[in-house]
């Protein structure tokens, strides 16, 4: 369920988002989004969002930023043709590979931007939650890079299903808090963190790693990710001679989805899908489908979908992925859905590991249990839309996940397609 | 007198008697239901205003005891509506005015032309709302403000002077001027400099201030009353709900320097 526009209403939302005008001043992304925070945290976004507004528009800010991406995360990353599952799902199709960043995700762009910008509004510490770890692990490696001490968040469920990105976080410096409080994920990992911003909101930068929370962390986030969306833009005019029919990411919080759709939001002839984790079912706690079954709400200081019950209680999620496992999303998905620029369905954790096997059997590339959420949707849609192009953004390498793929013993179908 | 203004008077009258407001914080239905309403007299009859707290899923402004007693509160099925229905079975009449402090998701759930309406019908006063702005309290602040119903603001040390000044004078019932940038529950102290914040508080506030966070004794108490109008206590009291021998009255009276 979710907010009803009239047709004039959705396209002068599509035409501002196409043109670069949301969000508003206020933070909004038509109804979504805003700024709900305790008061102890406004003078601190409202310097954070001086100071972001400052330096992203400043030339010499940029020209640092794209040479980080460009010098020390290894940017372009590839577009990897991927001929084989081409071939068994009737498909072109093509990966964009930001598991190839430095640091095996997506999240590298969006750590680095915003520890250059935490450096320069002269924070003395950073702190930073963490889901699958992947942010974690971008964060402690930015914040070392430009020589700032580090804390990350990280909720006790996750701290041991992703046990080696724990270990590479304190090997680059961070320190690691496993949060006990709540439901010991992801979402408790923002609660903690936010508590403790609050304790010293002048001297500490919130590294925020998705595209959720108050203004103007979700424009923020995109703007840092959006480099994905040009280069595949790009990448596939070159390689393909044509935009791809669809687009397919994962969507948790929804940071690489938006960095992936947004520079494509102004292409009608692009097909946009994001993939939420299905979980084990359609009950509530059983998944993490925000997009599909929320309704709006107010979390971690920000309107959008939510998953809740009638007393407006967030409610427990399930996902295999860590990463997924949130029961809220971005204000500009939530915004993109109700103008329907972009569909949202969602992957079951059983599809989502089989579609991470056959990517490792027939391309040799094992992406994160994230990441495999966005395969299983492209496959599933290939299946009904034969022959076209498709191109998924493979958001993040699975090395992280041998924990617990290690749990599910291998299946032998896709060695031999 | 407008429901707001009950809250306000209430801190007036204590003050006028030589002494700080106290204003006593509990959650809701913690740490049994059943105990909600006997408690909510005790305390009602010797604090000048009684803030009754929501509890919601995800408290990120609160620290271990107000998380503990949320998510305890929660799982005994304590809702916003189950809250409404207990006082409207409560006698309030003659005792002290009655806030809810809550998260603001739980009130726009329930709507918040219906919130209002069933708040002022059962004696709620006014609202706290820790995760509000100002700059988006609008669209609640008016349903309250149509049934004569309050929406406290909260000042902190972070805010600046020009920006305190205009949630002063949004503020209706009293100003809630936070001791501290943190969460609530700190064992810590109150922080150096929290005497000069509330005198330039007090200064500007056409209301009342009354202090929180951090305040968990009478030499708090009376330390803060020589700043502010009176002082709000939360996780100390909580806590001692939660051991269930304390007498709640006595532990009041304490806080206050009285005889228990």
């Amino acid at each position: 369920m979710t907010i009803e526009f009239s047709e004039t209403e959705k396209a002068r939302l599509l035409e501002a988002t196409i043109a670069g005008q949301l969000p508003d001043e206020r933070g909004r992304f038509g109804p979504f989004g805003g700024r709900y925070v305790p008061e102890t945290l406004v003078p601190a976004l409202e310097r954070l969002t001086e100071g972001m507004h400052r330096h992203l528009a400043d030339r010499a800010f940029l020209e640092r930023f794209r040479h980080e991406l460009t010098t020390w995360v290894g940017r372009p990353t590839p577009l990897t043709e991927a001929p084989n599952l081409g071939r068994a799902w009737g498909a072109q199709v093509w990966l964009k590979r930001e598991d190839l960043a430095h640091t095996g995700a997506h999240k590298i762009n969006n750590a680095i931007g915003q520890a250059l910008l935490a450096k320069l509004l002269g924070a003395r510490r950073v702190i930073a939650e963490t889901g699958a770890g992947q942010h974690g692990v971008a964060s402690a490696a930015a914040c070392a890079r430009v020589g700032l001490p580090c804390t990350v968040y990280m909720g006790a469920v996750d701290v041991e299903r992703q046990a080696p990105n724990v270990d590479r976080m304190r090997r680059l410096g961070a320190e690691v808090h496993a949060v006990q409080s709540g439901d010991r994920t992801l979402r408790s990992a923002i609660d903690e963190a936010l508590r403790d911003w609050v304790s010293d909101p002048a001297g500490t930068y919130y590294l925020l790693g998705s595209a959720v929370g108050p203004h103007p962390y979700p424009y923020l986030v995109r703007e840092l990710h959006c480099v994905i969306g040009r280069e595949s833009r790009a990448q596939m005019l070159t390689a393909a001679g044509a935009l791809p029919d669809a687009v397919f990411a994962c969507v948790g919080g929804g940071s690489n989805a938006i960095g992936l759709f947004h520079p494509m939001v102004g292409d009608p002839g692009v097909a946009l899908i994001g993939v939420e984790a299905g979980g084990r079912g359609g009950g509530l706690g059983e998944h993490s489908a925000t997009l599909s079954r929320g309704r709006p709400g107010v979390l971690q200081g920000c309107y959008t979908l939510l998953l809740q019950d009638d007393d407006g209680q967030v409610q427990g999620t399930h996902s295999i992925s860590a990463g997924l496992d949130y029961p809220g999303v971005g204000p500009e998905h939530a915004l993109l859905q109700s103008i329907g620029r972009v569909r949202y369905t969602n992957a079951r954790d059983d599809d989502a590991l089989d579609a991470l096997n056959e990517c490792c059997a027939l391309e040799g590339i094992l992406p994160a249990l994230e990441t495999a959420h966005a395969f299983a949707g492209a496959r599933a849609w290939a299946r009904e839309n034969s022959g076209r192009r498709i191109l998924i953004g493979l958001s993040g390498r699975g090395d992280k996940d041998m924990p617990t793929l290690s749990r599910f013993p291998m299946e032998a179908r896709h060695a031999t397609a | 007198m407008q429901p707001h203004e009950r809250i306000t008077d209430s801190i007036r009258r204590a003050n006028a008697a030589g002494r700080p407001a106290l204003v006593a914080f509990m959650t809701a239905g913690h740490p049994t239901p059943a105990g909600f309403l006997p408690s909510l007299s005790a305390i009602a009859a010797e604090a000048d205003v009684v803030e009754i707290g929501v509890p919601f899923s995800d408290p990120m402004a609160d620290g271990m005891t107000i998380q503990r007693a949320s998510q305890s509160a929660i799982a005994q099925g304590v809702s916003l509506r189950w809250i409404l229905d207990r006082l409207a079975e409560h006698d309030g009449d003659g005792k002290a005015p009655l806030l809810l402090m809550s998260y603001l998701n739980p009130l726009l759930n329930f709507g918040y032309e219906a919130l209002a309406r069933r708040a002022a019908e059962v004696g709620v006063c006014g609202f706290i709302v820790p995760d509000l702005p100002l700059e988006e309290s609008a669209p609640l602040g008016d349903a309250l403000a149509a049934v004569g119903v309050g929406l406290v603001q909260m000042v902190t040390p972070a805010t600046p002077l020009t920006r305190a000044r205009r949630l002063c004078e949004a503020s209706r019932g009293f100003v809630y001027a936070v001791t501290m940038t943190g969460i609530t529950g700190g064992a810590g102290g109150l922080p150096e400099g929290v005497a000069e914040y509330l005198d330039a508080l007090s200064e500007v506030s056409p209301l009342p201030v009354c202090a929180g966070f951090g305040i968990r004794s009478a030499e708090q108490v009376r330390m803060i009353g020589g700043h502010a109008a009176g002082a709000v206590v939360g996780s100390a009291l909580v806590e001692a709900l939660e051991d269930g021998q304390t007498d709640v009255a006595a532990f009041l009276r304490g806080l206050r320097g009285e005889a228990a």
